[in-house]
């Protein structure tokens, strides 16, 4: 492995570009008409037009990203996060031309990729999966399904999907007249009356496990994260580690992980993620087959660099480190600065950075894709930049990020940055008692 | 000549979904307040509503362009 197509944009593509090139290895970037005057466009040892702004005719196009490869003679492609990053597809397409994927192989994509497939293959590792049925037909079997599962429980529809189809049932009474409704609504949406049940979990975290593999078979973690500040499934703060973990809980999720890792021969960087009940069970929810936005708060309470262990592993070289090596040092706190406006619904805000201040100082790190003057565009994410604050304990870490968020100036665009402000201040949040349905609680939907 | 024009900057699609019908046809007849394309920007996608009643006369734009603020995306030929 000699140069990497880094095939993405934003922020991603620089923290690849600076990965790979102190790694030694040479960078090709890639960008749109939109993005022309991008950062990673002029970091990159060489980069090369793709398409058009819309994402479905550049950064998704594989035919394009192959095509550049070939061109400037790259050997590899690392996908970021987002894109084709997940797409069995197009990884199959990089690896028929020659190239070497820095991810998973495509059949362990599928594999996670698919609902029913990573369940089966949690099941097998012996890690915990949402208590639930197989399809229930009828009054009778689904009383006895829900006996099983136990109650509260949802009832879902087989082909529903993204939140829809989704009804919960308290009692056995209610099921008796929730079933045959529920499969009705299900014929009439999805045209396929096919439910099942799934045990409800009330005020549960998101916690997450980072973990590494390499071609040796070598399986580690570097601990995890909690991201349970969300709105509608988006995160926008994540914390490492998972405040008030017990020892044994945190001990108990990492090689969870690990074993599902190692069930499935993963090779790359990955995250399992988890739900966890406020008893203290969890239970595996999906695994992301990449790097993820929020992995600098490993990096900070780990000091493992993990895009340049991904780049490793690609090359066939093993992880740097063992287990042993790694240690949580401090917390660390990751926010999202989005170009959103939290005072109007979360309105996206598509328009030209006149101004990007950023924030420094011991414990602050700051991964963006754009310096003032550039224009935020409509044609892809909304993220401006990540405040990654750390500290030797997570008072610390919370305390400089607020003083981060003093710092940064964002202007042209509203942002997140007023609400983080706030958040930062929330009781629940500086107690380290916050749920996956906290923000929206919080901050309700205007109507 | 009435146009009918975008109100964000984002990708525009005439249908719901990939899989689905267009929500208007040239040589339909449309009335104010009803959807009749998307746009998608950051990744949430915004219903375009008429504006005006009257035909569609032809859409200015195709499936899945790149469109800015207050580009005209369709033409209304007499109600």
């Amino acid at each position: 492995m000699r140069r990497v197509l880094v095939a993405n944009r934003g922020e991603i593509a620089v923290r690849v570009i600076r990965a790979a090139h102190a790694a030694g290895l040479e960078t090709v970037a890639v960008y749109s008409d939109a993005d022309a005057e991008g950062r990673w466009v002029q970091l990159a040892g060489s980069a090369v037009h793709i398409g058009k702004s819309a994402a479905a005719k550049s950064y998704l196009n594989s035919a394009a990203l192959v095509e550049a490869a070939r061109e400037t003679g790259a050997d590899a492609v690392h996908p970021g996060y987002g894109f084709l990053s997940e797409r069995p597809g197009a990884v199959k397409e990089f690896t028929d031309a020659g190239l070497t994927f820095v991810g998973p192989s495509v059949s362990t994509i599928e594999t996670m990729g698919d609902k029913a497939a990573a369940r089966e293959a949690a099941r097998r590792a012996d890690v915990p999966i949402v208590p639930g049925s197989g399809p229930v037909g009828d009054v009778d079997e689904a009383l006895v399904a829900a006996d099983d599962v136990g109650y509260p429980v949802l009832l879902k529809a087989a082909a529903g999907g993204g939140g829809r189809g989704i009804r919960p049932v308290a009692s056995r009474e209610e099921l008796v007249d929730a079933l045959p409704a529920a499969q009705a609504e299900a014929r009439a949406a999805f045209s396929d009356d096919t439910v099942y049940l799934e045990r409800a979990i009330d005020g549960a975290r998101h916690i997450e496990v980072q973990i590494l593999a390499d071609h040796a078979g070598n399986v580690v973690h570097t601990y995890e994260r909690d991201c349970s500040v969300q709105r509608r499934r988006q995160k926008l703060i994540e914390e490492a580690p998972a405040p008030g973990l017990s020892a044994e809980t945190r001990a108990d999720i990492n090689e969870a992980a690990v074993r599902l890792a190692r069930q499935v021969g993963y090779v790359g960087a990955g995250t399992v993620e988890f739900l966890l009940t406020p008893s203290g069970e969890f239970f595996f929810i999906e695994m992301n087959t990449r790097i993820q936005v929020e992995h600098p708060i490993s990096e900070a309470v780990t000091g493992v660099d993990l895009v340049s262990e991904q780049l490793r592993i690609a090359a066939g070289q093993p992880i740097s480190f063992s287990q042993d090596d790694v240690r949580i040092r401090g917390a660390a706190v990751e926010l999202r600065i989005n170009a959103e406006d939290p005072d109007n619904g979360f309105r996206p805000t598509p328009g030209d950075l006149s101004r990007l201040d950023l924030p420094g100082g011991p414990g602050v790190r700051v991964d963006t894709g754009f310096v003032a003057g550039d224009r935020i565009s409509p044609f892809y994410d909304s993220m401006i930049a990540k405040l990654i604050c750390s500290g030797p304990d997570r008072d610390t870490a919370l305390a400089r990020g607020r003083q981060a968020l003093t710092e940064l100036r964002v202007e042209g665009v509203p942002t997140t940055v007023s609400m983080h402000r706030r958040l930062l201040d929330e009781p629940d949040l500086r107690a380290g008692a916050v749920h996956t349905r906290w923000l929206e609680e919080l901050l309700p939907d205007p109507t | 000549m009435t146009t009918i024009k975008a109100q964000m900057p984002g990708v525009f699609y005439r249908r719901p979904a990939p899989e689905k019908p267009a929500y208007v046809d040239d040589g339909e007849s449309i009335s104010e307040g009803q959807t009749i394309a998307l746009i998608e920007v950051m990744k949430t996608f915004n219903e375009v509503k008429a504006d005006a009643s009257g035909t569609v006369a032809e859409f200015l734009v195709e499936d899945g362009d790149e469109v800015d603020v207050g580009q005209d995306i369709v033409r209304l030929g007499e109600a």
